[in-house]
């Protein structure tokens, strides 16, 4: 696979400054915490917190695709990182969180105090 | 198609050898299987973590309340201001990472080295920042006391702030020694002991009409409870052991698992930055020694930094859910 590198600078500046300036709306939504935001949920999960896991998928996009230049890979191999990462990931996590909230119910529900 | 047709190259080649079925080294692909490997293992420590959360959503420690220190001011709170610091020192060294391969695929040494270096000095300084942000977690900042049931109570003034244990436990004319092992059995030994003891702690809080307990359950508000002072007065009476800081058993911020978790996540995070940089300075060496450059290319340069880069993206993940959610 020999071809012509071209250099990838301006973008890597560009993903920096991405990368940067998402990182700074997280850490100022997160020390100001915007009441609206913060109060009302959906599915259980506030929007504030929607919106941090959102930003972050947003960042881990970035850093893998331009940092990790996964983008100049071939289809087979991006296919073969990414798709089994991301249905185990979904996978673990729904068991997981059902199974905590699960648990959390049965503390709560119980007639023995665990913790006083 | 594109799986079976993989290169320009005629029938008999195809099965002859020296093939690349994605299009990337062996050395490539198998850093890319191992970081899915290494991905998905991270995932399962955030997944127990949010597991352990969900379990006791009610009375999760608050981070904000947690992490607030910032070097060189002392007393100060500053929530999230030093982490997003060690974010941006880890995502500038996986820039300079980013420079450092780009260099090597124009056969630029001294371009490389210079961003290796710059990125080797990136990932000591957030090592070195992970140490300190440990360093706060395990001295503790308040104090607080562990009741005989095993929930954590903190202390308030009137306005809703923190006060600390030696702001109001009186000192009381008693007398604890260390158990040490030559003082009881070869197995006997116990941890250092805190500042003041539970009766003193009892005494100081009698003697402080101000002061209320604060207890781990988050109200509707998103904020920990603060119990009246018959309540207050009763929870104190049932303390069983004062708390300073956070170790693997106890953790004076709330859930003793916040601490486990906390340890064993950055810790294993910190372990991988640790071995990156080790990996990075070795490849450092090789370019300084000019090993690539008679090689004829600087893929081994690409290849840590496939490594460099999952550590980064790894933070990403642990900094929003350790430190923002």
């Amino acid at each position: 696979m020999s071809h012509v590198y071209e250099s990838n600078i301006g973008r890597i500046w560009k993903v920096f400054g991405i990368l940067s300036a998402v990182t700074i709306v997280e850490v100022i939504l997160g020390i100001v915490k915007p009441h609206s935001l913060h109060m009302n949920s959906l599915l259980g999960l506030s929007f504030l917190n929607w919106i941090f896991y959102a930003l972050t998928i947003f960042k881990a996009y970035y850093i893998v695709w331009a940092f990790m230049h996964i983008e100049g890979e071939r289809n087979t191999l991006k296919t073969a990182v990414v798709t089994p990462v991301i249905f185990l990931v979904l996978y673990l996590l729904f068991i997981l969180l059902t199974e905590g909230n699960y648990i959390f119910e049965v503390f709560k529900n119980s007639t023995i105090k665990w913790n006083f | 198609m594109e799986a079976t047709v993989t290169t320009a190259n005629s029938e008999e080649k195809t099965w002859g050898g020296g093939n690349e079925p994605m299009g990337a080294s062996y050395g490539k692909l198998m850093m890319w299987f191992f970081i899915v490997s290494d991905a998905l293992t991270f995932s399962g420590f955030l997944a127990a973590y949010g597991f352990s959360r969900f379990k006791f959503i009610e009375t999760w420690p608050l981070a904000d309340e947690v992490f607030t220190h910032f070097p060189f001011l002392h007393g100060v709170s500053a929530p999230m201001y030093y982490v997003a610091l060690m974010t941006f020192i880890l995502i500038f060294s996986s820039v300079t990472m980013v420079l450092a391969v780009d260099a090597g695929h124009q056969m630029k040494k001294d371009k490389v080295v210079i961003y290796m270096f710059l990125t080797i000095i990136g990932g000591m300084i957030f090592v070195g920042s992970q140490a300190w942000e440990w360093k706060n977690f395990i001295k503790g900042e308040y104090g607080a006391v562990e009741t005989t049931g095993g929930s954590l109570l903190q202390f308030v003034d009137k306005e809703g702030h923190r006060v600390a244990l030696a702001d109001f436990a009186v000192a009381l004319p008693e007398e604890r020694t260390q158990l040490t092992r030559d003082k009881g059995r070869w197995f006997m030994s116990e941890s250092s002991i805190p500042s003041y003891s539970v009766a003193e702690v009892q005494a100081g809080f009698k003697t402080h009409p101000d002061i209320l307990v604060r207890i781990e359950t988050i109200n509707k508000d998103k904020q920990k409870t603060i119990l009246s002072r018959e309540d207050s007065e009763l929870r104190i009476s049932q303390a069983s052991l004062v708390i300073e800081g956070a170790n693997l058993t106890h953790n004076e911020y709330g859930s003793k698992l916040f601490a486990d978790f906390f340890f064993f996540i950055t810790g294993f995070h910190g372990f991988h930055v640790f071995s990156g940089i080790i990996i990075n300075i070795i490849i450092f060496f090789n370019v300084l020694i000019g090993t690539y450059e008679k090689r004829g290319s600087y893929e081994m340069v690409e290849k840590v930094g496939l490594y460099w880069h999952f550590v980064d993206l790894v933070w990403v993940f642990v900094f929003t859910v350790f430190y923002l959610v």
